[in-house]
């Protein structure tokens, strides 16, 4: 692959987050840069999800503070952080069930919708026009995900592996420059995990989105990322080359320990 | 195979996004429109305009606005008549103490009114949900129906408390006969429901459907919840706000709370149970549902009893079938009317082939 990696996109600086007692996130500090693909994993419970539910927004840590784009914050609104360009998926399916594919991706495209309430019930000239553009840009992620045939289908009715690609194509119709992806491949099939990596390294490719992944597969995440952080019981106890992680000695006891 | 789309290919996402897509579709609207709009006021004799199709259409508009609250923004509202109460009070005070205004201004200032309130007691909503913000709702219409009977100035210091509607010019016409209000309520029924039609089709109906459907997702991908929650109780309130006031201009001719209590709150929650919850055609299907049943009922009973089934027998057995069906719909086709008008087009489309 000869892409680059330029500079540090996102910066978290000393996050710490607990929940009554419980702490799921002790000092971590952790650098993203632009264009790469950094995996986090850790055993179950680590905090890897409550890490991204940092970054954009979902939690709000005691400690530290994100930098995104060059503005720092404690933290800041799950609808901002849309705003700024981040996009997630989440580890539980967590798509529009009543909404057929297509709504469900054309709701990426919320934030950049311009025409009110009283443009959109005339449904008319420039309302009309926005739609139609919106249109084509989720068309594009539905050619892209090949799901062109369940377009219409209420996603309910989806298997499961489709519903994960579903929930990634509302992502990608945001157009992110940040892309958060929580565990994109538990529960799935070799051939569907095949699929979604390569829709993963096509997006991070094509259109340089800088990704953040969550999985528990280790060939996996050796394969596809630039990066690995390993975190456990809420702290990280390494950062760097695949090559490096899945030597260190303390990752290697940490998996041991978890069972893995 | 007389209902099918072979052979309408759509060449543009603008062809996609055609309101009725299917040709035969379009087809079966017009003939509808047409019966509607130019059949019915030459045939239909008084009673069946007065007693039977304006309120009926009435109810579609109400039961419109709670589809939009609670069948897509996914709020249950136990307060649609009290807002609809907001309404016809407050067409009735601009017509008689702004005189100059126009009545249609005076509707879309009732809609307004009513969309105001409906977001002040939408406010609860940020921060409870199902059960709870349905007892908040019922607050609603509890207080509402208090206002407007305490408060002798809603009223216009009427002893009473029930006072006739003034009479309605709209663009100049006086608007007198059964034929007339009819027709003004058909015309102003059927632009509101293509308006919501359109909403629930664009961003605003995908962000209601979002908060319904998974409200982390919603805020996570930018759709702010506080806005879509008041804007979905404004919208909805504003319908049935302007509901309020045809129901009190249109179809009793008179201006009283007791005409929006709790019953009526229900009774449009049915409506949308029985024709389907989050479908704007299904809010017509379940408010004539409702409003032709006991009709039905009736001359059923004058056919087969031949009078040997008194009143008090028949009106109980309204609300046992009633009852019956509210219950069937909730646990066996949640989509009411609607889904089975859909499952229906479908079937129609493989006729006469089974698969
Ligand atoms: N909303 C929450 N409320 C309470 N505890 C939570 C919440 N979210 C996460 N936790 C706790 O934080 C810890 C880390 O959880 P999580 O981030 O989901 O781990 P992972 O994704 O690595 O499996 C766990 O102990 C979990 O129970
Ligand atoms: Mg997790």
């Amino acid at each position: 692959m000869t892409k680059t990696i330029g500079d540090v996109i996102l910066r978290c600086d000393n996050i710490s987050l607990s929940f009554g007692g419980v702490r799921a996130l002790s000092d971590i500090s952790i650098d993203v840069r632009e264009h790469e693909i950094l995996a986090i994993i850790g055993p179950n419970g680590a905090g890897k999800s409550s890490m991204l539910n940092v970054i954009n927004g979902v939690y709000h840590p005691q400690e530290g503070t994100v930098t995104w784009k060059g503005q720092t914050r404690r933290a800041m609104k799950p609808h901002e952080s849309a705003e700024s360009g981040i996009a997630r998926t989440f580890q539980n399916i967590a798509l529009f069930k009543g909404m057929s594919t297509l709504d469900n991706i054309m709701t990426g495209r919320y934030t950049k919708m311009r025409r009110n309430l009283l443009w959109q019930a005339l449904y008319w000239g420039p309302a009309r026009k926005e739609e139609i553009e919106h249109r084509e840009v989720c068309e594009r992620v539905i050619d892209f995900l090949q799901i062109e045939s369940i377009r219409k289908t209420p996603v309910g009715r989806l298997p499961y592996g489709l519903q994960k690609r579903v929930e990634l194509g509302r992502a990608l119709a945001a157009q992110p420059e940040l892309l958060l992806l929580d565990e994109p491949m538990a529960g799935m099939n070799v051939e569907e995990k095949e699929d979604m990596c390569r829709f993963i390294l096509d997006v991070n490719d094509e259109f340089g989105t800088t990704i953040v992944l969550i999985e528990h597969d280790m060939g996996v995440v050796m394969d596809i990322s630039d990066r690995v952080a390993v975190l456990d019981y809420g702290r990280k106890i390494a950062d760097g080359v695949p090559d490096q992680v899945r030597t260190n000695p303390e990752v290697i006891r940490a998996y041991l320990g978890a069972g893995h | 195979m007389l209902y099918r789309e072979a052979g309408q290919f759509k060449t543009s996402y603008a062809k996609d996004l055609a309101i009725f897509p299917i040709r035969q579709d379009r087809w079966f609207i017009a003939l509808v429109l047409i019966f509607f709009g130019l059949v019915v006021p030459l045939i239909a004799n008084d009673y069946w305009l007065k007693s039977i199709l304006i309120p009926l259409l009435v109810s579609s508009l109400a039961a419109i606005g709670l589809n939009i609250l609670t069948g897509y923004a996914g709020q249950l509202s136990l307060g649609t008549a009290g807002f609809m109460a907001v309404g016809a009070f407050a067409a009735y005070n601009f017509n008689i103490r702004v005189p100059e205004l126009p009545l249609i201004v005076d509707f879309i200032l009732a809609g307004l009114c009513a969309a105001l309130v409906g977001m002040v007691f939408g406010l609860p909503s940020l921060r409870i949900k199902g059960f709870y913000l349905a007892v908040a709702t019922l607050a609603a219409q509890f207080f509402i129906e208090w206002v407007l009977t305490h408060f002798g100035w809603f009223t216009n210091y009427s002893s009473s408390g029930v006072i006739s509607a003034p009479p309605m010019k709209m663009f100049g016409f006086a608007v007198e006969s059964a034929v007339e209000k009819y027709l003004l309520t058909l015309g102003v029924v059927l632009v509101m429901a293509l308006a919501a039609k359109n909403m629930v089709r664009s961003s605003a109906g995908r962000a209601w459907m979002a908060v319904r459907d998974k409200d982390i997702s919603a805020e996570v991908i930018g759709i702010p919840l506080m806005k879509t929650k008041l804007t979905a109780f404004g919208v909805s309130s504003f319908y049935c706000g302007v509901a309020g006031a045809l129901w009190t201009y249109c179809y009793l001719g008179t201006v009283e709370p007791a005409a929006f209590d709790l019953a009526r709150s229900f009774l449009i929650l049915f409506m949308i149970i029985i024709g389907g919850v989050g479908s704007i055609l299904g809010s017509f299907l379940g408010a004539a549902f409702i409003g032709l049943l006991p009709i039905f009922l009736n001359n059923m009973a004058a056919t087969i009893g031949h009078g040997t089934l008194q009143a008090d027998t028949m009106a109980n057995l309204e609300h046992v079938i009633f009852g019956g069906l509210i219950i069937f719909f909730l646990i066996v086709e949640p989509h009411g009317l609607a889904r089975l008008w859909q499952i229906a087009k479908e079937k129609l489309r493989l006729w006469p082939f089974p698969y």
